[in-house]
């Protein structure tokens, strides 16, 4: 059950093969089972089981609120949900209050945590039990790197199509919610959804779990249960009055259509993702990835994005310049962590923010503030920020040229084991995370990951699209047929293996133990 | 001789785009028009009195050099025994303007009077209270003085001063301050300086440490606005999605200057009067509402306004909406004295019933005090002759030609009356009758 789509899950409860509460004590079970994996930093299960029953009483009286009415989600940590703690997963936040309104941010998502906090193959596995679908956000690469490790569909948006507001701010001008779902389909779902329900109205009760076991590199998700209609003042996407830079015009749902002819797309293959370190699994599947469109008579052409390299280096320079100016509200005035250091204001700012931000947060903060200082601005600032337009001028004229859609690797290669990947630094190694994935935050262009294969050692490997900006329902329908063909295994856990009896357990699984 | 410039701040919206590093607003930063001002080379035309006489006005007008939005920050109180720091996060964060003016005014008064014309502005526009004591406005005048023909002199910014009265105050006191310390051969210091407004000068601040550098950058979160006008206006565009300076000009209610000018046309008031109902809070509607209720000129009716009501306000601190005289009552009580029922002395006694607020009415209060003029010609000629047969003395010097003495007689009739003869009517039977 818990391996069927949105979709399916909706139709099950609309005919009553399910209800509800049945749903969310299947969820809820799975959470506990697979506990050791420290994915959920917070499990608002009684809540998320009293609005389970208030679901039930509106499928019984035939009159859900939507298509996801009693469908539980999972919500990235740093998005500030009414009722339910929000922690970042980093000390800074832990005293939060849960009634604070303002934006709060700390060791955030892009910069993951410290070393003793993270354990990649859990996280690899992590995402695979999200029950049906997550809120995660993406700023160079959030969303569709673990995504592309975890083996499900990562999609970032255009950036202006969701509203921040209510994600805690890490670089303004390339964070974008991400959506984390099991398939394509999935994806369209949700970003159809209302906003309402997620980010302001719902007034959950939580449980916290003990917050030693904080582990995950890419996402802490929150878990709770909200409903979701679809009739209630637009969807996730969409102007947002409190998010300025959002899309004016109103978005209008869409559900993808079966492409059967692919003769009329042109996919654009950029040379300049073939990176040094790219791993040879990974370039046979797009390869491989690229004859699958060929063969089926789309037309298949390499492109050249020439600015491209630079990418990551200029993002590094903007994302720190960002970040330096953006974690200056922790204070600890407000809320949050604050140091007993009482013998001047100014010392109690410095105390705080020492003991609150771990070394990789603190580096980036200071190399924001030097290339932010009045004579590295024009060095570094304005220059980066030139960079950035040549970047997005790649991408107009190449889609100016009649490419539809961009093919490329999402990552470098399937995901790192914990021994490996402590082993490099936090620079080096969001330097490699994000190689193949912020150029198109730097550009604002949709992107979205998709499972592809397994790897030699069994690990998922996801292919990135990229589209034109705010053309979703392209991107997404392109995707749709891609998934289709690679017919990517479904991964099972032993552990949700177990939980997952029943309805709608048709599919073939692949195994871990 | 003397020249200044000084800025002022406050304003209900913003849109701007560029951060600053700052340490008393809850998102560590500040957000300014640093570098794009959302307007430039403006102005401002006021009227100012000469030697304090309302009779006496001259307009004038101070270039504006720019307008730019930002938000407002937190203010820190520093305890240095304890070294602690109080912070007053309440107007963080709030859009404030900054409007930046030419060194055009030359001293406290003309500074005083600029602000005020600003301030009837931006209330009338509805961009802010403007309330100086609650932070909503407030100025940072800079004062410098020089001869005439040489280049302005160095100059000090005396920051946050929260009332029109101790602005005019500390400019003054800054001129007189610099000009006594060059006379004697000092100089003055580029320095920023405070009002005490209970010693009634200006003393020097604690100066911030060293020279900062703010680290601006652009604020991704706020997209450029682009204002448009109707010529610039692109075509196809959703026209609740940009701003148009025209359709706004349109729509933007009369301006005070405006607002004096249709009086003094509308009710034949003079100039100056015009002035003052506008520039007091409420008191241009409270006229308003009298004229429509009352026979008499609004001519005469803004004497009762300005001299009476006003100076009865002032008194009691009082705006018009808190009078305890409605224009109601007010209006009532013009009427009397129009119809004549009432003689203008005694309207000034009603006047002084109705401001305790007992809730009586002023036709209540005439009866009551038997305050309405004698009606009864035969009884008014009684009494005059009364008079006259008391006075032989008066009698026969009016008689001798010394016509000025009547008066006396006048007034005699109306203290036996008790204010209740008409003085014209007295006038009329007592010179009938000296003539007989």
């Amino acid at each position: 059950m818990l391996r069927a789509s949105l979709r399916q899950i909706s139709a099950a409860l609309k005919e009553g093969q399910l209800t509800p509460t049945e749903l969310c004590q299947r969820c809820l079970a799975l959470i506990r089972s697979t506990r050791f994996l420290n994915a959920y930093i917070t499990v608002a299960e009684e809540t998320a089981f009293k609005q389970a029953e208030e679901a039930e009483k509106r499928y019984k009286r035939g009159q859900p609120l939507g298509e996801l009415d009693g469908i539980p989600i999972a919500v990235k940590d740093n998005f500030n949900t009414a009722g339910i703690e929000t922690t970042c997963a980093s000390n800074m936040l832990k005293d939060l209050g849960v009634q604070m309104g303002f934006l709060d941010q700390s060791e955030i998502p892009g910069v993951i945590q410290d070393s003793t906090r993270r354990n990649v193959y859990q996280n690899l596995i992590q995402s695979l039990k999200t029950p049906t679908g997550a809120l995660g956000s993406d700023t160079g690469g959030s969303t569709r790197n673990p995504a592309a490790h975890c083996g499900v569909v990562g999609l970032k948006p255009t950036y202006g199509l969701i509203s921040r507001h209510g994600l805690i701010p890490l670089v303004n001008s390339m964070d974008v919610p991400g959506i984390l779902t099991r398939c394509v389909d999935d994806a369209a779902v949700v970003l159809g959804i209302t906003t309402m329900y997620i980010f302001v109205c719902s007034v959950f009760l939580f449980r916290r779990l003990s917050r030693s076991k904080l582990n995950s590199i890419y996402l802490t998700y929150i878990f709770l249960f909200f409903n979701v209609s679809c009739d209630v003042s637009g969807s996730l996407a969409g102007h947002d009055p409190k998010d300025s830079t959002t899309v004016q015009d109103i978005f209008q749902p869409f559900a993808l259509p079966s492409l059967t002819d692919v003769s009329k797309l042109s996919i654009g293959i950029p040379k300049e993702y073939h990176v040094p370190g790219l791993s040879s699994e990974i370039l046979a599947a797009w390869s491989k990835a690229a004859d699958l469109f060929k063969n089926a008579g789309a037309k298949v052409i390499e492109v050249s994005l020439p600015h491209t390299r630079y990418s990551i280096v200029c993002y590094h320079v903007l994302c720190t310049a960002e970040v330096a100016s953006n974690m200056a509200r922790f204070d600890g005035l407000e809320y949050g962590h604050r140091s007993d250091m009482n013998e001047s204001t100014e010392s109690m700012y410095a105390a705080t923010r020492r003991e609150g931000f771990n070394d990789v947060v603190r580096g980036r903060i200071l190399s924001g503030n030097y290339f932010l200082l009045k004579q590295n601005y024009e060095d570094y600032f304005v220059k980066a920020q030139k960079v950035r337009r040549l970047i997005a001028n790649d991408f107009v004229k190449v889609f100016g040229s009649g490419i539809d859609v961009l093919l490329t690797p999402t990552t470098l290669s399937d995901a790192t084991p914990y021994m490996e990947f402590i082993k490099e630094d936090n620079r080096t190694r969001s330097a490699q995370d994000d190689i193949l994935t912020q150029a198109a935050n730097m550009a604002g262009l949709p992107a979205v990951s998709v499972p592809t294969a397994l790897s030699q050692r069994g690990l998922p490997i996801g292919l990135q699209f990229i589209g034109r900006s705010f053309q979703e329902k392209q991107l997404l329908t392109v995707a749709k047929w891609f998934e289709k063909q690679v017919k990517f295994p479904v991964i099972q856990l032993e552990e949700v293996k177990k939980c997952d009896s029943g309805v709608l357990q048709h599919q073939k699984s692949a195994s871990f133990s | 001789m003397v020249s200044f410039l000084f800025v002022l701040k406050d304003l209900k919206i913003f849109n701007l785009p560029l951060k600053l590093a700052q340490s008393v607003v809850p998102a560590g930063y500040q957000i300014t028009q640093q570098r794009v001002p959302i307007a430039v080379n403006g102005s401002l035309s006021y009227s100012l009195c000469i030697d304090n006489k309302m009779s006496q006005m001259v307009t004038k007008t101070v270039r504006i050099k720019q307008i730019q939005l930002e938000q407002d920050s937190g203010k820190s109180l520093h305890d240095d025994a304890r070294s602690q720091t109080l912070v007053d996060l309440n107007r963080a964060g709030v859009g404030l303007m900054e409007v930046v003016m030419e060194p055009d005014m030359c001293c406290g008064e003309d500074a005083a009077a600029a602000v005020r014309e600003l301030q009837l502005i931006l209330q009338t526009l509805g961009s802010s209270q403007a309330i100086m004591a609650e932070g909503q406005l407030r100025v940072d005048a800079n004062v410098s003085v020089h001869h005439p023909g040489e280049p302005y002199g160095v100059r000090t910014e005396v920051k946050n001063i929260n009332s029109i009265r101790f602005l005019a105050k500390a400019v003054d006191y800054e001129i007189q301050r610099q000009i006594r310390e060059l006379e004697n051969g000092g100089t003055v210091l580029n320095e920023t300086r405070a009002f005490d407004s209970k010693l009634g000068c200006t003393v020097p601040m604690r100066d911030k440490e060293g020279k900062q550098d703010y680290r601006f950058m652009p604020e991704p979160n706020l997209p450029p606005l682009i204002l448009y006008d109707a010529k610039s206006l692109p075509a196809n565009v959703n026209h609740q999605q940009v701003v148009n300076i025209d359709w706004i000009h349109e729509r933007l209610p009369d301006l005070p200057s405006v607002k004096r000018a249709k009086l003094v046309e509308l009710y034949g008031i003079l100039p100056e009067h015009s002035f003052t109902l506008v520039n007091e809070d409420g008191l241009t509607d409270f006229f308003e509402d009298v004229v429509k209720q009352t026979q008499m000129k609004p001519k005469k009716v803004i004497g009762w306004i300005l001299s009476d009501l006003l100076s009865h306000l002032k008194q009691h601190s009082l705006t018009a909406k808190e009078s305890p005289i409605s224009s109601f009552l007010l209006a009532g009580l013009l009427n009397l004295l129009e119809k004549g029922e009432i003689s203008s002395s005694a309207a000034k006694q009603v006047f002084e019933e109705l401001w305790k607020g007992e809730g009586k009415t002023p036709l209540e209060i005439v009866k009551e005090k038997q305050l309405e003029l004698i009606q009864d010609q035969e009884e008014l000629e009684q009494i005059c002759q009364a008079v006259i047969d008391e006075r032989e003395k008066e009698v026969m010097a009016i008689k001798e030609g010394n016509v000025k003495v009547i008066n006396k007689l006048i007034g005699l009739v109306r203290r036996a009356t008790r204010g209740r003869a008409n003085p014209l009517l007295v006038k009329q039977i007592l010179e009938k009758k000296l003539s007989e």
